[in-house]
């Protein structure tokens, strides 16, 4: 059974005209590392407030169709349910800390579901460890780089133990490295524990690798779905704006001079692996 | 705006901070009880002095003087009233009598708001929204209380970067009329007051990501328990109190003015 | 001419932001400024529009001290467009908003007129004019204040982050915007972390770490040199890094776009055959 599953599901935020999406059909299995991209506005941040409940219930407005998320119809349970299997971290990492050291912001997710102080304290230091920031479980968000905050944002999201993380653009203020780094964490969550990743991301040449699925949108609607080597390949990506990695350019670039990479890099050090291959073969 | 900062937490270890701020607060109202008690200068001044010891074990003591250095201006107000009260509604015995008292108010002021100080400085907003917490004031409260206190530094630099920013747009603040300089503060005021909203929206959302309100019964990461050295300051507390009470019924305190014969 | 001269500056609570600064920008120049969060990057340019002095040295505005005119006066010529859009909107409509600086210059109601059309042109804002700014999208709301800078025509234009939570298609269009300014003889300095965005555009890097510049020079210099990346706390953009791996046979080092770098795998292919 899949983990997400939206069926013919419609959504028009309170007061607007039109729909922010329309009949969108999904499904995710567990395990799953999902990359959603597309331009501005096409309806990927809306998709992402679905998924924890935060529509309707925060944002009310009209919901048709069905979603259900780890087993739950996210209209007929409360937001605080479905936290518990699905984590949200958003774009911007200030506005999402509330506490005055880091670990109390770790703990904030399990104090209000009323766990027993033991078990918060062994969850916030997992958490933390996991993450790579013990070491500032004292200190307060506002003295953090960008880079700390957002990995306090998902440690405390991972200190529920959700099945599914759900992310929007958590790169977006971060330097290059930062960002790197960033990606690494949340892919670690994928592979080392088993967690599903929903990945709302731009930065394609940073993030494109460690996806085994793309989907990309336009206008509230998916145009794009399937394994990134074959997506980036479409000729309609280009078109919709979605920016692709320089080294899949590259491939592409070689293609129509008649050099076939082995296969669709998507990242530098693939592409020069697969150059050096090509040379090589060249070579005899 | 230095009389904040004799009121903003500092954080450095001493045994001070290290006791709990309920202990703590019981010393603050027991201060304030001996300061309303006594009218006489000696046993006033006795009161700010003894505050003193506390203030260099907490290593506070620049923040402290600080704070008496901005209460200056109310300081002086309430001496100046005193004095003309006294010497055109009051019978007094000689104009140093009116000297000492009017001094005595004064240091009462004092010592009320340096008790503040003392508490405020030692004490971290999350213990005091821990320890409010634990008394039973409501969550949502405390919650409030200290978020408040997280995002004071983020809005404080939110609104030195607006006010750039509309400089930068030829916004002159300093110039003008009255009129015109209250009308200047609008380009400042409504993006912050628009970008708090926003700030707010964005929090809900991630409190309720978070499972807030799923738990009636809220559990907490920390305690707060009193410790033998917690039952101690308030045992040391009370008995000053005591001794204090004993004093004002029994011994009759002379004025400076006596003593010295003017 | 932009010239700074030694400049040190401190923060009021004693952070130590540019530490010994020099450099000196002409008329008409395309520069950006880059470095890890927390280098200076901000710190510096904010001293271009006067909105910060220097502790010590000085900075020099077409041979004015900085210290000796107003903001509002230095803001005639240095244009600064804030990374966060909305620390600026507050008008009831675009229209206003865009007037807003011209009206604060002092300028002739009917130049104000004509400059606000230029500036929603060319900008395509006009379907909005009579638009509230905060019922913009994202996107548009940044447009929305960098017309509001360009109406005042001011001839060096400051863009700090301009690229931040842009998509692909809009970081295009301000690329070429950023090209069409810089041709029209205006000095564009931007200041970003955006490695991809800069190789496009190819300006004058002046990359800083730690409250110093560390280098100064073309992007191909200095975006593809390792030691410089890694003291500024960058990465090395894509292409380079691709022909970093690939240096041990024979190629080089400093390769910074697509067709360069399939031009160099060709000719290695082509030059066995």
């Amino acid at each position: 059974m899949a983990i997400i599953e939206a069926r013919d599901l419609t959504y028009t935020y309170p007061f607007a005209e039109k729909p922010a999406f329309k009949n969108i059909n999904l499904r995710i299995e567990k395990g799953e590392f999902v990359l959603l991209t597309g331009p501005s506005g096409c309806g990927k941040t809306t998709i992402c407030r679905c998924l924890n409940g935060l529509i309707p219930h925060f944002y009310g407005g009209k919901l048709e169709g069905e979603l259900t998320v780890a087993g739950l119809k996210t209209t007929e349970h409360a937001i605080y349910e479905i936290a518990k299997h699905v984590g949200l971290v958003f774009q911007n990492p200030e506005n999402q800390l509330f506490a005055l050291t880091v670990e109390k912001d770790v703990a904030f997710g399990l104090e209000n579901l009323g766990v027993p102080r033991d078990e918060i304290r062994r969850r916030v230091d997992w958490a933390l460890k996991i993450t790579g920031i013990y070491e500032l479980r004292h200190r307060a968000p506002f003295e953090l780089s960008g880079g700390q905050q957002q990995r306090v944002a998902i440690a405390s999201v991972l200190a529920m133990q959700p099945e599914i993380i759900v992310l929007d653009e958590p790169t977006s203020s971060l330097d290059p490295l930062s960002a790197k780094n960033i990606l690494e964490v949340i892919h670690q969550l994928n592979r080392d524990l088993g967690i599903t990743i929903i990945l709302v991301e731009h930065r394609l040449d940073l993030a494109s690798r460690y996806a085994n699925r793309v989907i990309v949108m336009r206008d509230g609607r998916i145009v794009l779905d399937g394994e990134p080597r074959r997506i980036f390949l479409q000729r309609e990506t280009k078109l919709i704006g979605v920016g692709i990695p320089k080294v899949v350019r590259l491939y592409l670039s070689l293609r129509e001079d008649g050099v076939n990479l082995n296969k669709v890099p998507l990242s530098p050090e693939e592409a020069s692996q697969l150059i050096a291959e090509a040379l090589m073969l060249d070579r005899s | 705006m230095s009389i904040f900062d004799g009121l903003k937490f500092r954080n450095i270890s001493s045994p001070i901070h290290r006791i709990d701020p309920r202990a703590k607060f019981i010393y603050v109202c027991v201060l304030f009880v001996i300061a309303v008690l006594f009218n006489q200068l000696i046993p006033l001044l006795i009161l700010l002095f003894s505050q003193i010891p506390l203030v260099i074990i907490a290593k506070v003591k620049r923040e402290w003087l600080r704070l008496i250095r901005g209460s200056i201006f109310f300081a002086t107000l309430i001496f100046v009233m005193n004095v003309i009260s006294l010497y055109f509604y009051g019978n007094y015995p000689s104009v140093a009598y009116i000297i000492e008292y009017s001094l005595a108010m004064t240091v009462r002021f004092i010592v009320l708001i340096e008790s503040f100080s003392l508490f405020f400085l030692t004490t971290s907003p999350d213990m005091l929204g821990l320890s409010l917490e634990q008394i039973g004031v409501p969550y949502e409260f405390c919650f409030a209380f200290t978020t408040a206190i997280r995002f004071v530094p983020v809005l404080a630099e939110e609104a030195q970067t607006i006010i750039d920013a509309q400089r930068a747009r030829g916004l002159e603040l300093e110039s003008g009329n009255f009129i015109r300089r209250v009308k200047n503060y609008i380009p400042i005021l409504i993006p912050l007051i628009v970008n708090a909203i926003r700030r707010s929206l964005e929090l809900a959302e991630a409190m309720e990501s978070r499972a807030w309100g799923a738990s009636e019964k809220r559990t907490n990461i920390y305690v707060l328990k009193m410790g033998k050295k917690d039952y101690l300051f308030i045992l040391l507390s009370l008995a000053m109190l005591l001794a204090s009470i004993y004093v004002w019924m029994y011994i009759k305190i002379p004025f400076l003015t006596q003593i010295l014969q003017i | 001419m932009i010239e700074v001269e030694n400049v040190y500056f401190t923060y009021p609570n004693g952070v130590k932001a540019l530490k010994g600064v020099s450099l000196k920008i002409a008329d008409g120049e395309f520069v950006a400024i880059m470095g890890q969060n927390g280098a200076g990057k901000t710190t510096l340019v904010k001293h271009f529009n006067g909105l910060l002095k220097p502790t010590k040295g000085r900075v020099l505005i077409d041979g004015v001290d900085t210290r000796q005119v107003s903001v509002a006066k230095l803001s005639r010529k240095v244009g600064f467009v804030f990374q966060n859009p909305d620390h600026q909107l507050f008008s009831e409509t675009v229209e206003d908003e865009i007037s807003f600086a011209l009206k604060n210059f002092r300028f002739d109601e009917k130049i104000i007129r004509e400059r606000v059309d230029w500036a929603l042109n060319l900008l395509d804002l006009v379907q909005y004019r009579k638009v509230s700014p905060f019922m913009l999208s994202g996107g548009e709301r940044k447009r929305v204040a960098l017309a509001s800078v360009l109406a005042w025509d001011p001839k060096i234009i400051i863009l700090d982050e301009p690229t931040l939570g842009q998509d692909s298609y809009q970081k295009e269009r301000l690329r070429q915007f950023i090209i069409q300014m810089n041709q029209q003889g205006k000095t564009v300095i931007i200041v970003t972390h955006d490695i991809e965005f800069v190789v496009e555009c190819e300006p004058r890097v002046i990359l800083m770490a730690n409250g110093r510049i560390i280098a100064d020079g073309e992007t191909r210099e200095i975006l593809t040199d390792p030691e410089l990346i890694n003291r500024s706390s960058l990465i090395l953009p894509e292409i380079t890094q691709v022909f970093t791996n690939l240096n041990d046979l024979g190629f080089p080092r400093n390769v910074i776009g697509v067709y360069e770098a399939k031009r160099l795998i060709l000719e290695r292919i082509n030059g066995r055959t």
